[in-house]
């Protein structure tokens, strides 16, 4: 699929939206990475190589292109490109040395994570994180967040969920595997919790493999595609092996890496099959409940809703309106829908840490966006969530942040007695 | 063309920045060449690119541009089919999106002012908001300026009934070649004191003066729309309907035609369930007042069937109209699923040639063994063949640029014209010769001479002189060609 310049792209882009710019639309990106490729163009550490970080990877410029343009991948690869530009050069910049520092020492081992988890926990305990944003030797981007972010439950979700008794699944049951990504079980380990008891109420057999990994979504954006792979051979290793029906996940940048493993592979003779039978069971939990036929909590949540799509959920995973439907079901839940809801909230990963400028721009426009009446913004992804509860600690409005799932395990938990859901 | 007396790239830039501020101007080269080009094959990296936020600050520029001879290449999004905005022989690129407000919306005398680089569909937005009408809709509204848009005078499928850009132009602010504002036109529907210079720059692509802001003229929105989807098993029926629909007296707001290879590429990227196995789609809109449409619906709806239509469908809701509208104006994007380079034509004939046009249009496609796909506006005769192909094979490109030039020679022969709303750019200069004879060429270079004696406003487009040559002689059609008073 080639790019004919139409530029129906440019105005789902949101660094575009924000600049003007051609070079930061994806239009531009697919232009520099084709010039170097062709070598009309050399690669240097330039305009070029700034663009292609700069970019949200959002995704939203693959829904919007009618050619179909692989653009995501054009520029991970091109990511690659520069990074091992960059390496050959030796001219990294302090920041770079830390995330590859984090990408290769720390995300890939659960253990160290959950170390890393209690570290914050004790600075937040000691009142060290608030006091952190003044350490001018952070990184912008860190030292904004540290003081906003909430405080890390003192069990990691993999904790919870093997502390939480399962009810004895019923003959025939479809077997979920739960995948708990890195930042979403450390930080927020109850929305993993509440996921395996949400698909429990839906008639799954849940369990939570020994073994899985970070899905090396942050390694690829990074431009770290062989230590991706590393962590992308683990995942497909172990799911496999357990053979479940379904790979349940609810992170929407976690569930977008897992679907595009096969396109991490294409050129590996092994990997590729595996990758292609791994990726066809992977859901997002809401998908999965839909699918298996949903059973409408009895419970009511009397709030005032809005929900914000992870753009991976929305561009990649194409989850569609699911989300939405299972909030709108249940009691007492008024649903009030947020403008231009899809457009990137700035998280983006590490982006807010790596580009806090474009970051905060996108941040302000969607607490802007959220509807006034609202009290809960619902999403579906562990980067949004931490970005707009930043948001929310700092510019306001003051909503609270909840992940899908959470709303739903909360209605069934409000119910009046439990088995009388089904209606 | 003498570059050899233009400052040098610094000391433009340093001259340019004065005016602009230093952010708004780009000059390395990994910036400079995404100002390279447009929706056409054709790539040139302007010297330097800049982006003013005022009317002064691009007669500033202008002034400057003038006193040194500079060549300047006005453009809003690069949008465009014919290369309007390509800066062919280098110069400034001048990007006018920064100049992006709505300065008014008037409900009382139904007009708006614009700037240039108001975002074609955001204004559409924005005026339905207030509960009026600006009908032209080219497919690249979503990203195309209003400014580009007037200096192409684009159309859109509702140009059938409701005309096009320059039919909502009621006056412009134009900075001429040597950074003099002129004002043209005014807030009102009624205006003839003196020459008509707004209906002369809508359209004049940026060779005659660059557009800052322009008065455009509103309606009031017509109370209801309903979309209508016609499968035709056989495209000549399709055609055929056109021209009985139009005999017949009735006016759609819009009257589409979608051939078999349309289909299949928009259905590949939106998934709609169109029909894969149809020969040709008419997508139809009627509007107006709910009793007058729902009746007019059903009786096009019948008109269709008697004339062979296979099924035809009324969306239901204001939803699925919406998604088999985005299909219609995805197609020119979406051949790219086809082969990787178009070159997109919008030749367009009288009404009544439609069936023959396209009945000529395969036979071409046939002949030179070319990927053509035609869709398009076939209610006024302006329809898109797209020549699919791969600039890399040379081979191949031979046989397009033939294609393209016997598709003109049909085109007039059949009373047409070469360019119906994409504009002539570089990609039909050459052809210009073939509408318009030599006293009226000359007469558009005088005018030309008058506004922008230095040319130095985006030479290289309209004029077959200044244009790139046309890759393959042409002597074969030129020889069998009638003169046009024949």
């Amino acid at each position: 699929m080639s790019c004919i310049k139409c530029g129906l792209c440019l105005s789902s882009c949101p660094t575009f939206q924000q600049t003007g710019l051609e070079r930061e639309s994806p239009r531009g990106r697919v232009q520099l990475i084709a010039s170097v490729a062709q070598g009309v163009m050399p690669l240097t550490q330039g305009p070029l190589a700034d663009t292609m970080f700069s970019c949200l990877d959002c995704r939203a410029c693959e829904v919007a292109c009618p050619s179909g343009v692989p653009i995501g991948r054009l520029i991970e690869k091109g990511r690659a490109e520069v990074v091992h530009l960059s390496r050959r050069q030796a001219a990294q910049t302090p920041g770079e040395q830390a995330t590859r520092l984090a990408l290769q020492s720390l995300i890939p081992y659960p253990r160290r994570l959950r170390t890393l988890g209690r570290l914050v926990r004790w600075s937040q305990r000691t009142g060290l994180a608030h006091w952190s944003r003044h350490l001018k030797f952070l990184p912008e981007g860190l030292r904004g967040y540290a003081g906003s972010l909430r405080r890390l439950p003192s069990r990691t979700g993999r904790e919870m969920l093997a502390a939480d008794p399962s009810p004895v699944p019923a003959p025939g049951s479809p077997r979920v595997d739960l995948f708990l990504g890195c930042v979403m079980d450390v930080v927020f380990g109850e929305a993993n919790l509440a996921t395996k008891r949400v698909l429990e109420r839906n008639g799954c057999a849940v369990s939570a493999p020994l073994g899985q990994v970070c899905c090396g979504a942050l390694a690829v954006h990074a431009g770290d595609r062989d230590g991706a792979r590393a962590l992308a051979r683990t995942n497909i290793d172990t799911f496999l092996q357990s053979d479940p029906a379904y790979i349940a996940t609810n992170a929407g940048g976690c569930g977008a890496a897992l679907l595009e493993y096969p396109e991490w592979f294409a050129d590996d003779p092994v990997y590729r099959a595996r990758a292609e039978r791994f990726a066809e069971r992977v859901r997002d939990a809401s998908q999965i409940v839909e699918t298996v036929g949903f059973r409408p909590p009895a419970g009511r949540f009397p709030h005032t809703v809005t929900y914000q799509a992870s753009c991976h959920l929305h561009n990649v995973m194409k989850v569609g309106d699911t989300p939405q439907r299972l909030l709108q079901s249940i009691a007492g839940l008024i649903y009030r829908p947020m403008a231009d809801m899809a457009r990137c909230c700035g998280s983006a990963g590490i982006y807010n840490l790596t580009h806090p400028a474009m970051s905060a721009q996108l941040l302000a426009r969607k607490m802007a966006d959220i509807p006034p009446e609202a009290d809960i913004v619902v999403t579906g992804n562990p980067g949004c969530w931490l970005q707009l509860e930043h948001g929310a600690a700092t510019s306001g409005p003051p909503v609270r942040v909840m992940h899908v799932m959470e709303v739903l395990a909360e209605a069934y938990r409000s119910e009046p007695s439990a088995g009388q859901s089904e209606s | 063309m003498d570059k050899s007396s233009w400052p040098t790239p610094d000391a433009m830039r340093t001259a340019l920045a004065e005016i602009v501020g230093v952010e708004h101007v780009l000059t390395h080269i990994e910036e400079r060449a995404l100002y390279a080009y447009d929706a056409t094959i054709r790539r040139t990296v302007p010297d330097i690119v800049v982006r003013p936020h005022s009317t002064g600050e691009i007669s500033r520029v202008l002034d400057y541009a003038n006193r040194q001879a500079i060549f300047v290449y006005p453009r809003g999004s690069a949008t465009g089919l014919s290369g309007g905005s390509v800066p062919l022989n280098g110069g400034i690129a001048l990007d006018l999106t920064r100049m992006n407000r709505i300065l008014e919306i008037n409900r009382e005398d139904l007009y708006a002012r614009v700037q240039a680089g108001v975002i074609v569909a955001t204004f559409a937005r924005a005026v339905a908001d207030a509960n009026l009408f600006f009908p032209p809709d080219p497919s690249s509204a979503p990203a195309a300026t209003m400014g580009g848009s007037l200096a192409e005078n684009a159309g859109g499928p509702h140009a059938f009934k409701y005309g096009v850009f320059r039919d909502y132009t009621l006056g412009l602010t134009v900075v001429l070649a040597d950074g003099k504002i002129v004002r043209t036109g005014g807030t009102t529907v009624k205006n003839v004191s003196g020459y008509d210079l707004t209906r002369l720059f809508v359209g004049s692509e940026g060779t005659l003066g660059v557009i800052a802001e322009a008065v455009i003229r509103l309606i009031p929105k017509p109370e209801t729309q309903r979309t209508l989807l016609a499968v035709y098993e056989d495209l000549h029926q399709a055609a055929d309907t056109v021209s009985r629909i139009i005999a017949a007296g009735m006016q759609p707001a819009a009257l589409e035609f979608i051939d078999d290879a349309s289909i299949r590429v928009v259905e590949s990227f939106l998934h709609l369930g169109l029909p894969l196995d149809a020969a040709a789609l008419l997508l139809i809109e009627v509007d107006g007042p709910e009793m007058v449409v729902a009746e007019q619906a059903q009786t096009i709806a019948a008109f269709c069937r008697q004339h062979g239509a296979r099924e035809v469908t009324i969306a239901a809701t204001a939803a699925e109209s919406a998604r088999l509208w985005q299909a219609r104006k995805s197609i020119s994007s979406a051949v790219a699923r086809i082969k990787p380079s178009k070159i997109a034509e919008d030749a367009t004939v009288p009404r009544s040639r439609i069936p023959e046009m396209v009945r000529r249009l395969k036979a071409i496609a046939a002949k030179y063994a070319v990927d053509l796909v035609i869709f398009g506006h076939i209610g006024d005769g302006n329809l898109h063949p797209n020549i699919m192909c791969d600039e890399r094979n040379p081979e191949e490109m031979a046989r397009v640029w033939q294609t393209v030039a016997e598709i003109f020679d049909v085109t007039l022969e059949l009373g047409g014209t070469l360019t119906g709303e994409h504009g002539v750019g570089y990609m039909k200069a050459p052809f210009m010769p073939w509408e318009h004879d030599e006293t009226a060429l000359d007469a558009m270079r005088r005018l030309k001479h008058v506004f922008d004696p230095q040319n130095i406003l985006n030479p290289g487009k309209v004029f077959p002189e200044a244009a790139p040559p046309w890759p393959i002689s042409l002597a074969p059609w030129n020889r069998k060609r009638r003169a046009p008073d024949d």
